[in-house]
């Protein structure tokens, strides 16, 4: 069956050809490191000032409008959310190891490069003013491929709810005020505030009191780098934090996918190639046909 | 053997079509308590592992399955091999059933349904990023392409009825699409072809997530490859199936060489597969014989296997052969698609997922929905060819 088997490498080669040609993509190809916009805005929490008093958990579903994370426990009700979730865009969760205990806070990263944004159909999460990432329901389709993407599990999905959206932190983006949480920590442990200043201030502190810190800011580098960023003195993968490389992490599907689509040629290519083979084929009469 | 395509005729109301009945009917049932108390209630999807079985079987596995009209149309339209015509209606009617159950999945799965129209509408919000996107216009496009492909088989049929409306109106059409259908033939070689490929696209941004032995910028390529052998190996099963329960004749020669192809395709996969994992220094991860090496392993020699029974003497000649090596290769994909979608993604400790019954009743009810419009079309509609034998008066 040398004509099947040489067909099926033929079919191999039309049909691949385009995945082949970019599955090495030369490093010339690859997309632009993108870098925080000078108007850029971020969170700066430095865990070592946190106290865990969660009044930043209890202003965010203030200012955001969402109803508590009810617990009962010994017969007495607590809005104690265990994790982000649909009725919780921030979160502190505590660390303990022997004698040190550490505090950290969750939510969206608000990343420069987010996988979020780069798989969204139709722009429903997209980069809005300030660099911050901020969600349009009426464009979502609630397919939660922003779910799948984000390295950080940040995006939430109203599970419960027939109508349900997607829940995330938007950096209070329609508050005079700025974000809510910011606003009221007793300690002054989350700052708001333009990235690059935030990056200085970070960078500031670690060299002021360079026992107290790690020796690192989560999110200077991390997938291209964050516009909410850490500061501890515990390791940060001791905290939850994922140790991600400063790849951002759309970079590989979006280099693949643009080097095969690029200008949208190989697909046309191969449609008219198809189209003009089917026809010539068609009017040579098929190969070992039975005329009726 | 005669290439004409003619009804198979009978009854349609069976004991076995109350059987689906029954199972379309429970799965409808489950549909419609997830529209009425939304998905939480009735999936196990979480926030951990908001892709479920829906997406992996019905959308990805299912349409892989439904490439049988691909992986025909490009042996018999491109390739030019007349012999595999008699195949082409069947495997497109299954092709446009598999699609379409596909496309009610995503309906059923997506939170925010009602706004799947702004998709193809809202072209100045395209992100032309997200691969999702593409898969969803072409998936869309392709359901159309395929319904236009199989759509002379119901035009022949009013057109031979000889009145009314349908009548004059297939007797117009026919000649128009005559002329057309090299172009949308290409179009139903080219959607599947950026499509299929791209569902392994989808996974390439879970980097963080997905497992080293699954996770390659190869994905597209191990994607398409594998469609290819899958549509052959549906293609093979179902001409026997079909064969068997109209009791028509058996095109052994041709599912042999079909078979055959299969099985090159599937090595060549295969080669890909390990050189490329092994040229990226992660051998080592298939033999530390954890559950992920070992489930590797499970899919290697499932593929290999699936290759060496089909490209074997006996494949040729024995319809048993044949139909077993189809079954393998469709298990080889099937538990591919099934692990790079869920069992290799690890969202993070203290997520689990398994589906809920909910969520299994309504995929058995969506393919129990599949098979009875392909009964009820194969019975009405000239789809399968090959003369009855004497026995076939049911």
């Amino acid at each position: 069956m040398t004509v099947t088997r040489r067909s099926a490498l033929k079919v191999i080669a039309g049909a691949g050809a385009a995945c082949a040609a970019t599955a090495l993509p030369a490093p010339a190809e690859g997309r632009e490191r993108r870098k925080p916009g000078p108007d850029d805005v971020g969170l700066l929490y430095d865990a070592t000032l946190c106290v865990g008093c969660r009044a930043c958990v209890r202003k965010c579903k203030e200012a955001n409008g969402l109803p508590p994370d009810r617990r009962e426990l010994q017969g007495a009700v607590y809005d104690a959310p265990d994790d982000l979730n649909a009725q919780t865009k921030n979160i502190i969760r505590l660390h303990v190891e022997g004698n040190t205990t550490s505090y950290v806070k969750g939510g969206c990263m608000h990343c420069t490069d987010p996988a979020c944004v780069s798989v969204c159909m139709v722009g429903a999460l997209h980069k809005s003013k300030g660099g911050i990432v901020a969600y349009d329901k009426d464009l979502c389709v609630g397919c939660r491929y922003c779910q799948l993407a984000c390295p950080f599990n940040v995006p939430k999905f109203e599970w419960a709810k027939a109508f349900p959206l997607i829940v995330k932190c938007e950096l209070c983006r329609d508050r005079k005020e700025g974000p809510a949480c910011a606003e009221v920590c007793p300690r002054g442990a989350i700052e708001y505030g333009k990235v690059t200043a935030l990056r200085e201030e970070a960078r500031r502190r670690l060299a002021a009191e360079p026992k107290k810190y790690n020796g690192k800011v989560y999110g200077e580098s991390e997938v291209g780098g964050t516009h909410v960023m850490y500061l501890a003195a515990v390791p940060f993968e001791k905290l939850g934090l994922p140790q991600l490389p400063s790849e951002p992490v759309p970079e590989l599907s979006e280099t693949i996918s643009h080097g095969i689509y690029k200008g949208f040629i190989a697909p046309v290519v191969l449609w008219s190639a198809l189209a003009v083979t089917i026809w010539r084929n068609r009017k040579k009469g098929a190969e070992g046909e039975e005329k009726p | 053997m005669s290439s004409v395509a003619r009804p198979v005729g009978g009854k349609f109301l069976t004991p076995v079509t109350w059987f689906f009945i029954v199972l379309a009917l429970i799965g409808g049932a489950f549909t419609l308590a997830r529209f009425v108390f939304g998905l939480g209630a009735t999936t196990a999807m979480s926030d951990g592992y908001p892709w479920g079985l829906w997406i992996a079987f019905d959308v990805v596995t299912g349409t892989a399955l439904a490439c049988g009209g691909y992986s025909v149309a490009i042996l018999a339209y491109v390739f030019n091999k007349g012999k595999y015509h008699p195949l082409v209606r069947p495997a497109v009617l299954t092709s446009a059933l598999g699609y379409s159950v596909a496309a009610v999945a995503i309906i059923i799965d997506v939170g925010r349904y009602w706004n799947i129209w702004k998709i193809p509408v809202r072209v100045d919000k395209w992100n032309l990023n997200s691969g999702l996107l593409e898969v969803a216009l072409c998936v869309m496009s392709y359901v159309f392409v395929l319904w236009i492909e199989i759509s002379p088989v119901f035009m022949e049929r009013f057109k031979e009825s000889g009145h009314g409306v349908l009548a004059r109106l297939s007797t117009a059409i026919l000649p128009v699409l005559e002329k057309v259908l090299p172009f949308i033939l290409a179009l139903g070689i080219l959607l599947p072809t950026m499509h299929q490929s791209s569902l392994g696209s989808l996974y390439l941004i879970a980097w963080p997530k997905l497992h080293l032995l699954w996770h390659t910028p190869l994905l597209p390529l191990l994607y398409i490859i594998s469609v290819v052998g899958m549509g052959y190996a549906v293609v093979v099963f179902e001409a026997t199936f079909s064969s068997r329960v109209y009791r028509r004749e058996r095109e052994t020669a041709i599912l042999g060489s079909i078979g055959n192809v299969t099985a090159w395709l599937t090595l060549v996969y295969l080669a890909i597969r390990i050189v490329d994992i092994a040229l990226r220094g992660r051998l080592g991860l298939v033999f530390r014989f954890d559950g992920y090496g070992l489930l590797f392993l499970l899919e290697f020699a499932s593929f290999l296997a699936a290759a060496v029974v089909l490209i074997g003497r006996k494949a040729r000649v024995s319809p048993a052969t044949q139909v077993g090596g189809a079954l393998l290769m469709m298990w080889a994909g099937s538990l591919y698609r099934f692990d790079t979608y869920l069992v290799a993604y690890r969202p993070g400790p203290g997520w689990s997922y398994f589906p809920s019954v909910g969520e299994q009743a309504i995929t058995i009810g969506l393919v129990a929905l599949e098979v009875l419009v392909y009964v009820y079309f194969v019975k009405r509609f000239p789809i399968l060819s090959g003369a009855p034998s004497a026995s076939a008066s049911r």
